[in-house]
């Protein structure tokens, strides 16, 4: 029993390891092919993620957001749902979180950063939550439906922020009011990190308690893995539905609030950068599970945090990063035919994989996509 | 039925479970104990690191090349807002003893607070230039407060004195002007009498165009009006050609915008075989035929003014601002179809913008619902800080400012 | 001038900008819903044809710059599409590999490859694909650009119903059909469904890529790396609104380019407000068109019942 579980954990190890090794082979090979010096490349994405402290808080500061909305798409995953709402939920969180922060000017900053908290939890998990009412009572997929209602979201968010919300000052960048500088999330003592890297970790480790360790984690498997056995134990589908739906669009809602009071003191444009596609991303590669998201988002944090070093001394694209991204996502996908195989011949069980085996569950999945990206960028010219 | 169900979680719970618990959580917390120490620590030794590195920097200075950087938010070859920024750094690097470091597409988030950080701690930039508005606050300022001996040059124009650190410069061209005189070269070209502007987001420097570009026309053509179209944001094609396309089907036959990249709309114009007035920098290779001319900038002047400033270790002007008298802007030049009198009364309208004696927005001024904006007797120059909460659109505009 | 020039610049303006709107917009639309459609009636989801079609766009434009024909572009197009679609089957074919999770790396990686390789391509201009006026019998400028319609937009026409008639009358439409409603059946009757799937989805990945080279060689006309605002994405979404129907697809795609042209020609006849609203319209519409067909309890008529799409 212990060495078939040693032999588990240590493929869970291996097997990630082994294919962030392979990606990064075949990206070396992409990028010789693409003229520049591999063993270079290597060393200025090192350096530019991982090597100074100031590239270490640049990867935790990137991977702050990506921890909250890669776990909008990882909860409701259990259920056997394939949610990619991060980016709507997110936008929404944040403009929640600044109409809280106004409405409680006066009060202590405490106060108002919970308020902010609760307001941009509650949004986020409203839109992620109608998308999973829509799905469970009438089966609309909630792939798609969540993959529109980011578009909704990001035009209703622009409506806001140009319109009825805007601040009369911010005439050339159109934004809300700003929340005040006393409300703003500082770092964390002796860092450049927000604390809004510190939500994730605590959000990340109770998504890991509620979906793996409480019984509405092993009831939400249970509707993952077989909902008509689910419905026939007399579990509440429904509601499992709902509440996951809410939980995951809570968490991205929180990630909105969190670059609102963390980052720019206001909502903007400047929040559509594609946060909520990467998290999808990020869930995907750490097979859903909430642990994971965190070494993962680091990961992904820091390949994104290199593009600037790349660009800049290795003279490479920033797509650069985008694609050593699919290559990883690609290997990862190919590496886990291998699941089972490499240690040992007995088909070790594995978790239960949302949208595999599935006939009622799962949907297609559109995810990290340019689409919104139009809108991420500038302002005047 | 509950029952079961607990009891086939049990069954799960120890089957299922891939890490043992304790350990996991264990490892958890300190790794990210680690992580946040590691940040920590590191950053103690930072202060005096920044400081060394400064101080090595400011030696090391009279020998090595000074560097600057750019940080655009879009492409560099985009035809438009960016390349001009492109340009006037290419003519940085084209300086003596002056090494350029530039990075694209770097949306205005933390990323280009790193950006620049990374510019000055591992490239070793004494000046940058970040070419986005956005970047301004509070990008700029949080990062221009830890390296004082940067100095932070925005496009945008935001500087406030006393308000803002020493460090930190604005500059911005009044683009509008060249727009004026584009106006005179459409109003004089245009049969239809409808012109037309594929415009971004409606904010002060937008209307503003709008408004300059109108102007001028019906200085030359009182029955010339102005259509608007909004996309929405700076850079979506699909609306773009969409607007360009639907302009032109209401008979609209001088095209202008104000978007990132006027590439699309310029090849739009092109096809529909109507004319068009470019934007930012030069896109007469795009329309061979219907191009007239087009507002464009001038960034090689500034930038390399702000070079020989800071190396010199002159104190420069915090809030730098021309036009086509200063030479921050200019218009590219006529297209074919312009015709001689077209050409005479805009170079005759240059003259005086460059003059000074042409005031663009004098009194009295009407929007285009009737209302006076500017009253009788008022001038407004073009320093004049009211121009730059312009929310209206002059009478001769077709559209209204969307709500 | 003539009544119609005049009445264009009145009552007509609008649904002739809606028109000519549809007309322009929707040809990606349809030739990547009709691939996708191609693709799932086999069974399988491919969620990566957004990368394809950017990726085909870039192709295409390149390609056409470099050859000095668009249609070399178009064929370009194709073949890197062929090769995308191949990729993703054989990706799925392995064992415990999920197909919705390839179709996002897929995607991923297409557009990253597409921005990477296409950073020179911003700036030239490449041959573009002719039009074809369709109503040049009209004195009014505006109903003649309104039907400016391109000649691949009509063969994705014809593709459509040649679609049609090749899932309902045809022995191969009979095999992929099998093969998507149940591959336990299909194989039974010794067909070999991986190969069916393969062929499927590689050709439905060369339709997409096809749609995407539309983009850049006929409208907007143009590489740049906002080319795409997400229509490989609603393409799935059409194929469910469409029922899985060619057919209904193309009228799908004409619906989504109209719904898409909405802003712009509104605000060319002069109505400006809330515009950031009116942008979300095509996909308020699809949503809306969801709900109203989908129920909890059937699975959606026309499904291939191997897709794990809507319960």
């Amino acid at each position: 029993m212990l060495s078939r579980e040693l032999r588990r954990a240590a493929e869970s190890a291996l097997l990630p390891l082994g294919a962030l090794t392979v990606s990064l082979a075949l990206f070396g090979v992409f990028v010789t092919l693409a003229g520049a010096n591999a063993l270079d490349v290597y060393y200025q994405m090192y350096r530019g993620s991982f090597a100074t402290s100031f590239s270490l808080q640049n990867t935790l500061l990137r991977a702050a957001p990506l921890m909250l909305t890669a776990l909008c798409t990882a909860i409701p995953a259990s259920l056997g749902l394939v949610v990619i709402g991060g980016e709507g939920a997110l936008v929404l969180g944040a403009l929640a979180a600044v109409i809280a922060a106004h409405a409680l000017s006066t009060a202590n900053p405490w106060v108002v950063l919970t308020a902010m908290a609760l307001a941009g939890a509650a949004a986020g998990g409203a839109w992620i939550g109608l998308a999973g009412a829509l799905r469970t009572f009438r089966g609309v997929n909630e792939t798609i439906s969540t993959l529109l209602l980011n578009y909704i979201a990001i035009g209703l968010f622009k409506h806001f922020v140009e319109g009825p919300m805007r601040d009369p000052a911010s005439l050339n960048k159109p934004s809300t009011r700003p929340i005040g500088e006393a409300n703003a999330l500082g770092p964390v003592p002796g860092t450049d990190v927000h604390w809004g890297f510190v939500y994730g970790l605590v959000a990340c480790f109770v998504a890991f308690v509620l979906m793996r360790r409480t019984v509405f984690g092993f009831a939400a498997q249970m509707v993952g893995g077989n909902v008509r056995a689910a419905l026939l134990s007399g579990l509440p589908v429904h509601r499992l539905v709902l509440i996951a739906c809410a939980l995951a669009g809570a968490t991205a809602g929180l990630a909105g609030m969190a670059e609102v009071a963390a980052v720019h003191g206001t909502a903007n444009a400047s929040l559509i950068v594609g946060y909520g596609y990467t998290g999808v991303l990020v869930a995907f590669l750490a097979r859903f599970h909430p642990l994971a998201i965190v070494p993962v988002s680091i990961l992904v944090g820091g390949i994104g945090a290199s593009g600037g070093l790349l660009q800049r001394t290795a003279h490479l694209p920033d797509a650069t990063v985008n694609v050593l991204e699919g290559i990883l996502f690609i290997v990862i996908l190919a590496s886990e035919t291998l699941r089972g195989r490499i240690l040992g011949p007995d088909a070790l069980e594995s978790e239960p994989k949302p949208t595999a085996e599935l006939k009622p569950a799962s949907a297609p999945t559109p995810e990290v996509s340019p689409a919104p990206s139009g809108e991420t960028k500038r302002a005047v010219g | 039925m509950e029952a079961e169900a607990h009891s086939v979680a049990n069954r799960r719970a120890q089957n299922g479970i891939r890490y043992a618990p304790v350990p996991t959580v264990v490892l958890f917390i300190a790794t990210a104990a680690l992580l946040l120490a590691a940040c920590h620590k590191t950053e103690e030794n930072a202060p005096g690191g920044t400081a060394a590195t400064g101080s090595a920097a400011s030696v090391a200075k009279a020998d090595a090349p000074f560097v600057v950087g750019f940080v655009y938010v879009g492409p560099k070859g985009d035809y438009g807002y960016n390349q001009a920024h492109a340009q006037g750094a290419a003519a940085v690097a084209a300086m003596p003893g002056v090494k350029v470091r530039e990075e694209e597409n770097v949306p205005e988030t933390v990323a280009v607070q790193k950006t620049m950080e990374s510019m000055v701690e591992l490239d070793g930039a004494s000046i940058l230039f970040p070419t986005s508005f956005g970047y301004f606050d509070p990008h700029i300022l949080k990062i221009a407060d830890k390296y004082p001996k940067v100095s932070f040059l925005h496009c945008g124009g935001l500087y406030q004195e006393g308000k803002h650190p020493k460090n930190v410069g604005s500059y911005f061209g009044y683009i509008d002007e060249a727009q004026y005189v584009a106006g005179i070269v459409a109003g004089l070209t245009t049969k239809s009498n409808k012109l037309g502007f594929v415009a971004a987001k409606p904010i002060p420097q937008v209307l503003r165009n709008i408004n300059s570009f109108t102007l001028g026309a019906r200085s030359v053509n009182p029955k010339a009006t102005t259509s608007v179209v909004f996309t929405g944001d700076w850079s979506l094609p699909v609306k773009e050609a969409e607007a360009a396309n639907s302009m032109a089907d209401q008979g609209v036959d001088v095209l202008t915008m104000h978007v990132d990249s006027p590439k699309v709309v310029v090849e739009t114009a092109e096809r529909r075989g109507i004319f068009v007035s470019g934007y930012h920098a030069d896109q007469s290779t795009l329309a061979p035929k219907g191009y007239l001319t087009g507002a464009e900038w001038n960034w090689a002047k500034i930038y390399t003014d702000y070079v020989n400033w800071v190396k010199a270790g002159q104190s420069y002007p915090h809030l730098l601002r021309g036009g086509l008298k200063e030479g921050f802007v200019k218009l590219s030049p006529y297209g074919p179809a312009v015709s001689d009198i077209a050409k005479s009364r805009a170079d005759a309208a240059k003259a005086k913008l460059m003059e000074g004696t042409l005031i663009i927005y004098s009194g009295p001024l009407k929007d285009n619902t009737g209302k006076v904006v500017i009253p009788a007797g008022t001038n407004r120059p073009q320093t004049d800080i009211e121009l730059e909460k312009m929310n209206y659109l002059v009478e001769g505009v077709v559209g209204k400012i969307p709500s | 001038m003539n009544a119609l020039d005049q009445a264009t610049g009145g009552l007509w303006a609008l649904p002739l900008a809606l028109l000519g709107g549809a007309l322009r917009v929707s040809p990606p639309y349809l030739f990547v819903s009709l691939g996708e459609c191609l693709t799932e009636k086999s069974g399988r989801i491919n969620l990566g044809q957004e990368g394809t079609l950017i990726l085909g766009a870039m192709i295409g434009y390149g390609a056409s710059f470099v050859t000095g024909s668009p249609w070399a572009g178009v064929l370009a197009a194709g073949i890197v599409g062929l090769v995308l679609g191949t990729v993703h089957a054989v990706l799925c074919a392995l064992p415990r590999v999920n197909d919705i999770a390839v179709g996002i790396a897929l995607m991923l990686f297409g557009i990253g490859l597409a921005f990477f390789i296409g950073k020179p391509l911003i700036q030239p201009t490449a041959p573009r694909l002719p039009s074809l006026s369709l109503g040049a019998w009209s004195e009014s400028a505006a109903v003649r650009s309104a039907l400016q319609v391109n000649i691949l937009f009509l063969l994705g026409i014809a593709t459509a119903f040649a679609m049609r008639f090749l899932f309902e009358r045809t022995r191969w439409g009979l095999v992929l059909r099998v093969v998507g409603e149940s591959s336990d059946a299909a194989r039974a009757m010794g067909y070999d469904v991986p190969r069916v799937r393969l062929i499927a989805t590689a050709l439905g990945g060369c339709l997409a890529s096809m749609g995407g080279s539309l983009l850049s060689l006929y409208y907007p006309g143009s590489w740049n790396e906002g080319l795409s605002s997400g229509q490989g994405l609603m393409a799935v979404a059409l194929v469910i609104f469409a029922r899985w129907d060619p057919v209904r697809c193309l009228w799908a795609s004409l619906l989504f380019g109209g719904a898409g042209a909405l802003g712009p020609a509104l605000q060319s006849v002069g109505i400006n407000a809330a515009y950031n609203l009116i942008a979300t319209a095509p996909y308020v519409l699809t949503l809306v068109i969801m709900l109203a067909t989908s129920s909890a309890s059937r699975t959606l008529v026309g499904q291939p019942a191997e897709i794990t799409v809507g319960r």
